[in-house]
């Protein structure tokens, strides 16, 4: 076995135990931690197929932002555990059954044989993959890349729809008002007699 | 470094209609309720300009563009005209009901809008990738808009469904397009078909490549509808407001349809034997289940989401028959069917008014008392649904049986139309509710000029396109 294959195996055992971890411990908080450990074991096969920049990118994008805000909403929520995994046990005999007979049908069909495309050569030590990535997503790729920028303007545009409500009556500062205000509107000049005494 | 840019005129209507929706997001911001107008009046500006756009630029030989991303060819240019004519009826059949009911807001016609650009998208794809990304851009809009009144629990939980569905049906397609790219090595869609003639000769590879297939298979019946990918249909209809169930049952089916013949005609025409048998069981079950199950509806718009499964039984069946004279029949019935179904919500709308939805059966009882010329307006549209000469559904229905006999599956014929005779007796009971019965409610119909306009003459193409079907028919049967 050579030491790519060791870290391999390795890495790969890691995935999949921390996979299953997410699905199975009791506590939201720690199933959000074991996503954490499944990404950078995911990022570390990203690494070793030499496609670092991907690599990075989930770690930096899923772990450091994704995975952060998930953190907080499952801390901020009152999610009641139980209820969520009401029929986990029930369902399960099921749930197997199906997941099992996939898998062996996807091994059976999907043989190593299947895909033709020959891998790709190993790249020199100075090849910047996320320049080739820049260069292929804006001549040959610039047509799917613009609709996925369309796809995420749409999916903020819907979770404000989806979300906004304007309520009647809060108190809000706008700042431009603040600033535009005149001395005359606050401040009112009063003449007043002086009292003789 | 050389650079040369794309060709972007064949895309032009694409990007006209991106541009547009953006700037009507951010116009919208600035304008009071009462002018709202103007952001509906940009919308069908739009909608409108691209028909525009397409027929200008139209031209009769194919032009792929983006590094084989994007394709312009007569058929895109037929698809993506009726969608947008289409959308364009709809949203003009939506705002009476949207603003009775305070839900007439910009992002309406914005999120609407950009389920267009996907539509499009999908239209005119080329390669995987443009594909499912047009296919997302439409789910995603569609979501939002299924749960736009979210006031409403019904809406949030049809919303809910659907999403939970569509993203399997998503997983379900992207995952035989994987297996397909792994295949054949490309992204491109004569490409993809290129190898897999060149795989077709091994049998393990044979067999992988029928794996693919069965999933795309799956993805394309969901969006589709076909049963037994069906559930969500009724459920969102039902959940949905009315305008966004209306958009749903009309144009994505015809982006539906553009998708089933770019990936399976266009990409895996190799392997026409093994999906041909796949769509086969779809369009008996749609059939089957469609028309027998429609009967048991009391809500009109759950009858008419199992009338639109029946009506993608025909539709599958004529893409089953795997030959030109088969694609133009379903591509035919298909548009047909969304006049249709645009027709027929418009209705729904026409009864209904400010905290009162005409969505059961019963609320169309007396009609011909109310108004003879809608009575007689519904009465076409529903001749037409159960297929009934001299109106267009029956052509439609024809001309798909036609191709279904020329393949020798004469079998498969005569169940269709038995099926459509047990269908046409829903459809014909809301024609003996309208004439027959005395009405439950006499409040005057609702409706501005414009709506009432449209919709007769919704009605009166059912008429006016049977006794000339031939315009239509050499239309599809052109492209393809």
């Amino acid at each position: 076995m050579t030491v790519e294959e060791i870290l391999f195996y390795a890495m790969s055992t890691v995935l999949v135990g921390a996979a299953v971890a997410v699905i199975t411990v009791r506590n939201p908080v720690h199933a959000a931690l074991a996503l954490v450990l499944a990404f950078f074991a995911t990022a570390f096969h990203w690494v070793m197929l030499e496609a670092e920049f991907l690599g990075i990118l989930l770690v930096l994008v899923y772990v450091g932002a994704v995975m952060v805000l998930f953190l907080f909403v499952v801390m901020m929520l009152d999610i009641n555990v139980a209820r969520m995994r009401e029929g986990f046990a029930r369902f399960l005999p099921v749930g197997l059954v199906v997941a099992v007979g996939m898998m062996g049908l996807m091994a059976m069909v999907v043989g190593a044989g299947v895909f033709r495309i020959p891998g790709p050569e190993r790249a020199a030590a100075d090849h910047s993959n996320t320049a080739a990535l820049g260069h292929l997503l804006y001549t040959e790729y610039v047509y799917p890349f613009e609709i996925a920028a369309v796809i995420l303007l749409v999916a903020i545009i819907a979770a404000i729809v989806l979300t906004l409500r304007r309520r009647p009556g809060t108190l809000h500062l706008d700042p431009g008002r603040q600033a535009r205000v005149r001395r005359n509107e606050r401040v009112r000049m009063v003449k007043m007699h002086s009292e003789k005494q | 470094m050389n650079l040369h840019l794309p060709d972007f005129a064949p895309v032009l209507p694409e990007l006209t209609v991106m541009l547009m929706a953006c700037a009507i997001l951010v116009i919208d911001l600035f304008l009071p309720q009462e002018r709202r107008h103007i952001t509906y009046g940009l919308t069908q500006f739009t909608l409108l300009g691209g028909v525009a756009l397409i027929l200008v630029l139209a031209t009769p030989d194919p032009r792929i563009t983006f590094g084989g991303s994007y394709v312009a060819d007569p058929l895109s240019d037929l698809l993506k005209s009726a969608v947008l004519l289409i959308s364009a009826v709809v949203f003009l059949y939506a705002r009476p009901y949207l603003q009775a009911r305070e839900l007439y807001k910009g992002e309406f016609y914005v999120l609407g809008l950009f389920g267009v650009l996907g539509m499009m998208v999908m239209i005119s794809a080329h390669s995987l990738l443009t594909l499912y990304l047009g296919l997302e851009l439409l789910a995603l809009s569609l979501y939002a808009l299924v749960a736009f009144n979210r006031d409403a629990s019904a809406a949030s939980e049809s919303a809910m469904k659907y999403f939970v569905l569509g993203s399997i049906a998503s997983g379900m397609l992207l995952y035989g397009m994987s297996l397909l790219y792994g295949i054949t090595g490309s992204l491109n869609l004569t490409g993809v078909a290129a190898g897999i003639v060149a795989g077709l000769t091994s049998p393990d590879l044979n067999l992988a490549l029928v794996f693919a297939l069965a999933f795309v298979v799956v993805g394309i019946g969901f969006k589709l509808g076909a049963v037994p990918f069906h559930m969500w249909i009724p459920d969102v209809y039902h959940g949905a407001p009315t305008p966004v169930a209306l958009f749903i049952s009309a144009a994505p089916k015809i982006a539906g349809f553009a998708i089933a013949i770019r990936l399976l005609v266009d990409g895996l025409a190799p392997l026409q034997e093994s999906w041909s048998g796949m769509l086969l069981v779809l369009a008996v079950l749609s059939l089957a289940i469609g028309n027998v199950v429609a009967i048991a509806q009391t809500n009109i718009k759950r009858m008419f989401a199992y009338s639109t499964i029946a009506h993608i039984g025909f539709v599958v069946m004529g893409l089953m028959v795997g030959n030109e004279q088969g694609y133009a029949a379903g591509m035919f019935y298909v548009l047909v069917y969304a006049l249709m179904s645009a027709g027929g919500f418009g209705m729904i709308m026409l009864l209904s008014r400010k905290g009162f939805e005409a969505d059961n059966l019963e609320d169309f009882k007396g009609l011909n008392d109310r108004s003879p010329w809608f009575a007689f307006v519904m009465l076409l549209l529903m001749f037409s649904m159960a297929g009934i000469p001299p109106t267009v559904g029956f052509y439609a229905k024809l001309a798909v049986l036609q191709s279904v006999i020329q393949a020798d599956l004469i079998w498969l014929a005569l169940f269709a139309v038995i099926l459509s005779v047990i269908g046409a007796f829903y459809y014909l009971r809301v024609v003996k509710f309208m004439y027959f019965d005395k009405p439950v409610d006499d409040a005057p119909l609702t409706g501005s000029g414009d709506f009432n306009v449209v919709l007769s003459l919704n009605g009166l193409a059912m008429i006016a396109l049977g006794l000339f079907p031939g315009v239509l028919m050499s239309l599809t049967a052109a492209v393809r």
